[in-house]
């Protein structure tokens, strides 16, 4: 039971920020969601120094489960170097005395809100998801006692609500981002708001993935072999996003893409949402369409900059 | 010796209530409350503004629990139960499954997030529909049934008028074919010329359906038009109960002497 003293100059801080007790506490609900995959897990989520809407639960989650051995990755919209990712990654740098990487290779803790990087995830992995909204149901049915009585008796019908709206709207499955899968065949989960582009890596994934929704206090997790299903109709069966161009910069062709307008003429390009697999592949050769272009050197810039740090 | 279960079971009461009674505080909601109801019957409950009626309707239904008594349902997957004996899936797949419930408000009664067609299909999928196509059309079926125009299926319930919620929450609660259905005063809120056209839309589905029907009422015109046979309700007791005729054109009670007199507004 002994805390652990902060080896940095911040000596106000404990390891980690979270004071021990309240670590234990979190490791607790993610013991429990461990046991009872696509559970929603109570916890006493604390006061953290960013807003709700910002993170506070991943941060919660990855306060709990990071040692000094541990290796920190934080992308936000799949990138390394947008501000919130920065700003979440130079925290815990100073506050864990972690290191930290973009390459998800050699990441052991992975903090994300919208997306699973590229690079197939590995035994040993842990995805740590910021979620804004826990509670999948709760744009049909506001009541929290009706919500636990049908996650309880695996009544699930009500989610159809949903795509059945989808269909009848645009003729297919739409919906981008939380789409809705039953895990392990048995709870209904949103995987917040990742892509469902990515919801298929979700399925039979060699990491652990750890889901903490700061002001809703909820803490959910699908563990690595986990059978992770996207709802779907017999006659509309789920399919993911595809783009019919390849990444402007390094020329994957099946990477989840980013649209970026260049000029006020509407120019467009796509790019890959994963920063860290776009540049991955560019030190590998690869060269897109656009290769070279003033966005391509930018990145590198900002990559540069906080090396320099 | 499973037949003879069968056919017991098929002679039984589809609904049997025995002993109710429900209290909030020092009120008593439903006292000593006994009667059976058949398959294909229509029974009204009529009585004054708080006199039981909406509570013993939620008791039936299992929304509420009584304090003492037994609702007995005759159920297509349980055969004849107790529904409080039940666990509360079962008793929450009974209704889902085997009942509707029409609430005077469609507020209530309908999801006002999504489309007049989604809360129409929704009790397919509470029941395991997973084809979208299908749904689809029994859902235009029953936009026809229920006279609504199909052209609005995708519109949300707020922009329909009092009439078409209450269409589209009648739809909603026969389209996957319940054999009871609970009604609490489903012409309350309507002017009078809707009204009477949807009660004639209620007789008919319900006739043509075989379907049982409880009409909590204070309209004695819209008891009259749909009920099989009438219970009268008075500070939480039945104080008259038989053929509705006979209740309506030779009343015992004296309360319901003046309920049919009309010289108790009600
Ligand atoms: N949830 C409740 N809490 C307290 N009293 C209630 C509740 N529901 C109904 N009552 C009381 O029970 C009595 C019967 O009400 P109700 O069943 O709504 O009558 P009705 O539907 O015939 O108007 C009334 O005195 C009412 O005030
Ligand atoms: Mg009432």
């Amino acid at each position: 039971m002994t805390t652990q003293t902060n080896r940095m100059q911040h000596g106000a801080y404990n390891h980690a920020y979270l004071d021990e007790q309240t670590k234990r506490m979190i490791r607790r609900a993610i013991l429990k969601a461990v046991a009872i995959p696509g559970y929603q897990v109570p916890f006493g989520s604390r006061e953290m120094p960013v807003p709700y809407g910002w993170g506070t639960g991943g941060i919660q989650v990855t306060a709990s489960i990071i040692g000094q051995d541990d290796v920190y990755k934080c992308i936000d919209q799949g990138a390394d170097d947008t501000t919130n990712a920065v700003s979440i990654r130079r925290f815990f740098a100073r506050v864990a005395d972690v290191a930290t990487t973009e390459r998800t290779a050699e990441a052991t803790i992975i903090q994300t809100r919208h997306r699973i990087p590229e690079a197939p995830l590995k035994e040993g992995q842990i995805m740590v998801y910021q979620v804004p909204q826990p509670e999948p149901l709760r744009g049909l049915e506001p009541r929290e006692t009706e919500t636990r009585a049908m996650h309880a008796y695996e009544e699930y019908g009500l989610q159809y609500l949903s795509l059945y709206e989808s269909v009848a709207a645009f003729g297919r499955i739409a919906g981008g981002a939380g789409y809705p899968v039953l895990v392990d065949e048995r709870y209904l989960m949103s995987p917040s708001p990742i892509p469902k582009f990515d919801n298929p890596k979700l399925h039979q994934s060699e990491a652990l993935h750890l889901f903490g929704a700061g002001r809703e206090k909820r803490i959910y997790a699908v563990p690595p072999h986990t059978d992770v299903r996207s709802l779907d109709f017999e006659d509309y069966p789920f399919d993911v996003q595809s783009w019919d161009e390849v990444c402007a910069l390094c020329g994957c062709p099946d990477s989840y893409k980013d649209e970026v307008i260049l000029d006020d003429e509407g120019t467009r390009m796509f790019v890959c949402s994963d920063s860290s697999h776009c540049s991955d592949r560019r030190d590998a050769g690869h060269a897109g369409p656009m290769a070279g272009h003033e966005l391509d050197q930018g990145s590198a810039d900002a990559a540069n900059l906080e090396d320099a740090e | 010796m499973e037949r003879a279960d069968v056919q017991h079971q098929d002679d039984a009461a589809l609904l049997a209530v025995r002993g109710l009674n429900k209290r909030f505080g020092n009120v008593v909601a439903c006292h000593d409350i006994n009667f059976e109801l058949r398959r294909g019957e229509i029974l009204g409950i009529v009585g004054e503004s708080g006199s039981g009626k909406t509570t013993l309707l939620r008791c039936m239904a299992g929304q509420i629990d009584p304090d003492a008594g037994q609702v007995v349902f005759n159920s297509r997957r349980h055969g004849v139960k107790d529904i409080f004996a039940l666990s509360e899936q079962d008793r929450r797949r009974i209704s889902r499954e085997e009942w509707g419930y029409v609430h005077q408000n469609p507020r209530d009664g309908l999801r006002m997030r999504v489309s007049g067609g989604a809360n129409v299909a929704e009790p397919l999928m509470m029941n395991g529909q997973r084809h979208y196509g299908q749904m689809r059309e029994l859902t235009l079926e029953w936009f026809e049934k229920v006279e609504l125009d199909i052209a609005r299926i995708d519109n949300k319930p707020r922009t329909f008028s009092g009439g078409m919620q209450q269409r589209l929450q009648i739809a909603r609660n026969l389209i996957h074919s319940p054999s009871l259905v609970f009604m609490d005063e489903p012409t309350g809120g309507l002017d009078v010329s809707v009204q009477a056209r949807l009660l004639d839309l209620m007789r008919l589905l319900v006739r043509d359906m075989g379907l049982a029907a409880i009409i909590v009422t204070h309209d004695i015109a819209v008891a009259r038009l749909l009920a099989d046979r009438l219970m009268v309700m008075k500070s939480g007791e039945v104080v008259e109960h038989g053929l509705t005729d006979q209740v309506l054109d030779d009343p015992q009670h004296g309360y319901t002497q003046l309920l049919v007199s009309s010289v108790l507004q009600i």
